[in-house]
């Protein structure tokens, strides 16, 4: 049954029934309504947690990660700014293989300060381990926490991972949403049953200190993990099709790709847009489609070359920059599609909040179509 | 899809509109979205907030630039900020102003509708928060909300004699508007 309610309420509700045992969140800005909502929810007996404000950012994930080796399911949110602070914490999470979720509401990070969204938080994140799953709506933003904990939590994967969807454009946009009850949540998502954890009993050490002889065999594990992750995702995400009808077992999703001649590839909000704007171009006869990556990490490259085998020219729009050489997922289009002969243009695109309309989604297309890429759209050459 | 865009000042309460009138579109059948235009919260300063309508889910995630309806919640903003800006001919303006003939340029094919929501407001509530007097209006004037919709999302946010109050004030608007309209 579809409710009407605020992308922050919302990911609080499916939290709430996914059944975290320990919270931890550091609730200042930048922070989200998620953490607020939690917190009413843990004092009102609703969910049966331990509810940690912490000092800062650092504290609320280590706390996290402190909870999730011994043996409890557990969660947190955070953005922007908030999410920098936990850059340490994030790597050993991944590195002592806890299953943390945590929900990033992506912001762009200062200088100069601005509140507003891009990924660039994320997606400077993309090294740490963790697994990233990027949201196009409120919907698929609840329904892929429930995901997240179950390729998380296999014992083939134990990794943490990022849910993210865009701050602010989903955050605190109010729309229709189906939740899930509480019964069917429980009979997708089994409690928390840890592979390993520490125990007085059964003395385990986490973190450990690796000589040279052993880093690299770290590494490689938690690398061969990511990959397994994609399997456990497609898996995690074909039951949770078959169990509520919505499926989201494809790492990445074409729409109107069949015939496509040019193809944007994109991820999160904007893809709704995208999706717009490319049935007014098609009523104009263009062949235009989209390749929406849902899974960011595991980076999907051979689904995308295989989504994209039939276009000629690709535009990437990245909504954030790895400064001094492109966007980060344009450069990884371009890996993936290394040797096909399709021309691929990355697009630099909505940092900081600015507003995305259709016109320039049909924009970008234009110059993609013309040969222009690699390129900041819409600078405002007045102002450099 | 149908598009409104919400003009008021901060503290005005346009953002709690968005959502009540999503709200109420909601509860009559329609896929809506509601959202406010992101900024830095500031009491008195320009705020915009969007409503989106439809009989499809809304995919669409920019503002609103080409409106089909306007409420404007304080006539200090005419002139200050251009809330006509890109309607669409055919659509329809509430605007809360205590006259009729405020100064400003109206597009053509704009309807405008003008009430005195203020002092509506300051009867029927007591301060002169206009947000939900102007939900009555913009459901009689454009028929996009109907009234028991309406009367249930200021229930749900709103308890007690402030609820009450705040129906009052939505259907007195209603009425006034229903009887021009």
């Amino acid at each position: 049954m579809l409710e009407f309610m605020e992308g922050s309420h919302a990911v609080a509700e499916i939290v709430k029934r996914c059944r975290p045992q320990v919270i931890a969140a550091y609730p200042i800005t930048p922070q989200t309504h998620i953490v607020e909502d939690l917190a009413q929810m843990v004092a009102n007996c609703e969910i049966d947690a331990e509810y940690i404000t912490v000092e800062s950012e650092f504290s609320a994930l280590s706390a996290c990660l402190g909870a999730s080796a011994a043996g409890s399911r557990v969660y947190s949110a955070t953005t922007s700014q908030g999410l920098a602070l936990m850059f340490e914490v994030c790597f050993n999470a991944a590195g002592m293989r806890q299953p943390i979720v945590m929900t990033i509401a992506n912001r762009s990070l200062g200088a100069p300060l601005s509140i507003w969204n891009d990924q660039q938080d994320s997606i400077s994140l993309r090294d740490s381990g963790w697994l990233q799953f990027y949201a196009e709506d409120n919907q698929e933003t609840a329904d892929l926490h429930m995901i997240a904990y179950k390729v998380c939590e296999d014992h083939d994967v134990l990794l943490p991972a990022f849910v993210c969807f865009d701050g602010f454009i989903l955050t605190h946009t109010f729309e229709p949403v189906a939740l899930p009850t509480q019964e069917e949540v429980d009979a997708y998502l089994p409690a928390f049953n840890p592979y390993q954890r520490l125990d007085a009993e059964n003395p385990l050490s986490f973190g450990m200190y690796a000589t040279p002889e052993y880093y690299t065999e770290f590494r490689y594990e938690v690398d061969r993990a990511q990959y397994r992750a994609k399997e456990a995702f497609i898996k995690a995400g074909r039951e949770f099709g078959e169990q509520f009808g919505r499926d989201y077992s494809a790492p990445v999703e074409g729409y109107r790709l069949e015939d496509a001649d040019t193809a944007l590839v994109a991820m999160g909000s904007i893809c709704g847009t995208a999706k717009d704007a490319i049935d007014e171009m098609r009523e104009h006869g263009r062949k235009i489609g989209l390749l929406k990556i849902r899974t960011y990490r595991p980076f999907p490259a051979q689904e995308i070359a295989d989504a994209l085998k039939g276009v000629s020219t690709v535009a990437v729009l990245d909504k954030n920059i790895s400064l001094g050489s492109g966007g980060a997922v344009g450069t990884e289009v371009k890996a993936a599609l290394y040797g096909s002969g399709i021309s691929v243009y990355d697009y630099i695109i909505a940092l900081g909040g600015r507003d995305v309309r259709k016109r320039d989604i049909a924009a970008v297309v234009d110059l993609a179509e013309k040969g222009e890429g690699d390129m900041f759209y819409g600078l405002r050459t007045e102002v450099l | 899809m149908r598009e409104l865009r919400i003009h008021g000042r901060g503290g005005q309460g346009s953002v709690t509109a968005a959502e009540l009138i999503a709200y109420a579109a909601f509860e009559g059948g329609a896929f809506s979205q509601a959202f406010p235009a992101f900024g830095v919260e500031r009491r008195g300063a320009p705020v915009q907030a969007f409503v989106r309508f439809s009989d499809e889910k809304v995919r669409l995630r920019s503002q609103v630039y080409e409106p089909d309806y306007i409420i404007v919640q304080d006539p200090t903003l005419i002139g200050d900020v251009d809330v006509f800006n890109g309607m669409k001919a055919g659509g329809i303006a509430i605007i809360n102003t205590e006259k009729p003939d405020f100064d400003s340029h109206v597009p053509e094919g704009v309807k405008v509708y003008t009430i005195d929501a203020t002092t509506i407001a300051l009867e029927e509530l007591g301060v002169p928060i206009t947000n939900t007097t102007l939900m009555g209006a913009f459901a009689a004037a454009t028929g996009e909300i109907k009234l028991e919709p309406l009367e249930h999302a200021l229930r749900r946010r709103f308890s007690g004699s402030m609820a009450d109050k705040n129906v009052r004030a939505a259907e007195r608007a209603y009425n006034q508007i229903g009887g021009a309209a």
